[in-house]
């Protein structure tokens, strides 16, 4: 306290009782830290379903991916955001080793599923693909019946029994949030379907196989409002089951549908924080700078 | 890369900044309507709360219209939503300055009871501290906004001091009962100005390092 203008204090005159000494100690709120009320405490101590170790990945003489390390943690969703060419999709490529289909590419690095290397000698990639479905930006359901699309990973694994095609397609189609749809025209050609329909499809589609990790790879683009917010609610409900790496160019799709987010630039991960953390208080200052939109 | 948002930020920024003018020449006419016992400045207060009130009708709205329109994030909306705080505290200071306004010009016709050096005092700290926490705003000062944080006690130590000479004269002379009750109203309305500064210096905390500064002591227990 300063003296200079601090004056006297003349004796306190106490007017009656003074502060009510029996009101009981409010308890704080349980659960969630108080400075991230829409954080998923559960996403906070989930074990890792997927850890990304020092991955560096070549297109020829190129560089696209330097000594990415990221954990996405079981059952929680995680957003790759960034600007175009930084490595986003790269990076999802190589979760499931789709980027083997490029010729000239070259790894270095681990990525582990659950105890796994998925770039150990020996992995079986057609299995490991089974346990991390995909889906693209342009849904892409194959000309067959809805029935036949969402029934075709089962059937390439070698499923006969029409009775487990039809519990799996039915639980599949309804984990996608499409059943009460399209459950009265299973046989009609999937082509049919609208734009957001095709999507969803193709999603229950990558479900019927049961994998452990949902990639997707930009899936609302090519979608309307109304069916962005159903694929956005889809993913919600989908993480109770699955663990989720998407790659969305809309910060605000990010926003809503993330428990994690990461912001590649130039194939590097820049910062990964969770998303309420990202999109409140960002620590990197190119973060802060991309996600507002000031990038460039 | 410049974005036609943060002309319309700095829109923002420049109406609160006007509002926190207003809000100070408020304040100084309220101390001078009591301290120089002027009633004639009153009307002026009068005036410039209304238009504070319209300020605050105008910056609402154009703060539901940037969160609308905008989808703010990372410091803009740190700034957007601190501004939806600050808003209605400079309005409160034009509110807490037309009190004071009220009781001054009943008192003025009266003879005084109390030393001008206590109001002098607590008007005067009070005023530095609004004119810190806009400064603070002004040129995102975190020491600053925390000075005057701190500040606040004195005020209150001020505010104590002042409440028991009036009770003390209040018991000693019931003729002085009816002023001295209006004195409390207006010591209360001075130390309400400065809790109204350290919110706002707290908000300009809050957008420049992104953590509440409000309410530590929790912080502190946990």
């Amino acid at each position: 306290m300063d003296p200079e203008t601090h004056l006297p204090l003349p004796e306190p005159v106490v007017l009656g009782g003074g502060r009510d000494e029996a009101l009981p100690a409010v308890q704080p709120l349980e659960g969630k830290p108080a400075s991230l009320p829409l954080t998923d405490t559960a996403a906070l101590v989930a074990p890792p379903a997927l850890e990304v170790e020092r991955l560096n990945l070549w297109y020829g003489a190129k560089q696209a991916l330097f000594d990415i390390d990221l954990q996405v943690r079981k059952n929680t969703v995680m957003s790759l955001i960034g600007p175009s060419g930084c490595g986003k999709s790269t990076l999802l490529r190589s979760l499931n080793r789709m980027n083997d289909l490029v010729d000239s590419v070259r790894i270095e690095g681990s990525v582990r599923l659950g105890s796994e290397d998925l770039y150990a000698p020996g992995v079986d990639v057609i299995e490991l693909r089974k346990r991390m479905g995909m889906v693209f930006q342009k849904s892409n359901p194959f000309p067959k019946s809805i029935f036949e699309n969402v029934a075709y990973g089962l059937r390439v694994q070698g499923e006969k029994d029409r009775l487990t095609l039809e519990e799996a397609v039915e639980t599949s189609l309804k984990g996608a949030g499409l059943w009460e749809e399209v459950k009265d025209r299973l046989k009609e050609s999937a082509l049919g379907l609208s734009g957001g329909q095709q999507q969803r499809l193709c999603i229950a589609r990558a479900l019927a196989v049961r994998p452990e990790v949902l990639l997707m790879d930009e899936p609302c683009s090519a979608l309307d409002p109304i069916a962005t917010a159903r694929v956005e609610e889809l993913i919600f409900e989908l993480k109770k089951e699955f663990t989720i790496v998407i790659v969305t160019h809309s910060m605000q799709q990010a926003a809503r549908v993330s428990d994690f987010t990461a912001f590649f630039w130039l194939g590097k991960v820049v910062e990964t924080d969770l998303t309420e953390k990202i999109f409140t208080n960002p620590t990197n200052r190119m973060t802060e700078d991309y996600i507002t939109g000031r990038f460039g | 890369m410049a974005r036609h948002f943060d002309s319309e930020l700095k829109g923002l920024k420049d109406g609160l900044l006007s509002m926190a003018g207003m809000a100070e020449r408020m304040i100084d006419l309220t101390r001078r309507a009591l301290l120089e016992r002027n009633s004639a400045l009153v009307d002026e207060v009068n005036v410039l709360d209304e238009k504070l009130d319209e300020m605050e009708l105008r910056l609402d709205q154009l703060c539901i219209d940037l969160l609308a329109l905008r989808a703010p994030i990372a410091a803009d909306l740190r700034l957007i939503a601190s501004a939806i705080k600050i808003i209605p505290e400079v309005e409160r200071i034009g509110d807490h300055c037309g009190n004071i306004c009220r009781r001054a010009k009943m008192l003025n016709d009266q003879p005084p009871i109390l030393n001008g050096d206590y109001l002098e005092r607590l008007a005067s700290e009070t005023q530095g501290m609004v004119r810190r926490a806009v400064d603070a705003f002004v040129t995102s000062d975190a020491s600053l906004a925390r000075a005057v944080i701190s500040d606040d006690d004195k005020v209150d130590n001020l505010y104590q001091a002042i409440y028991r000479e009036l009770l003390k004269l209040m018991l000693s002379d019931p003729l002085c009962i009816e002023r001295a009750s209006h004195l409390i109203l207006v010591i209360k309305n001075w130390e309400r100005i400065a809790d109204q500064a350290t919110n706002i210096a707290e908000e300009v905390l809050f957008i420049l390092e992104g953590r509440s500064a409000k309410h530590t002591y929790l912080q502190e227990r946990n």
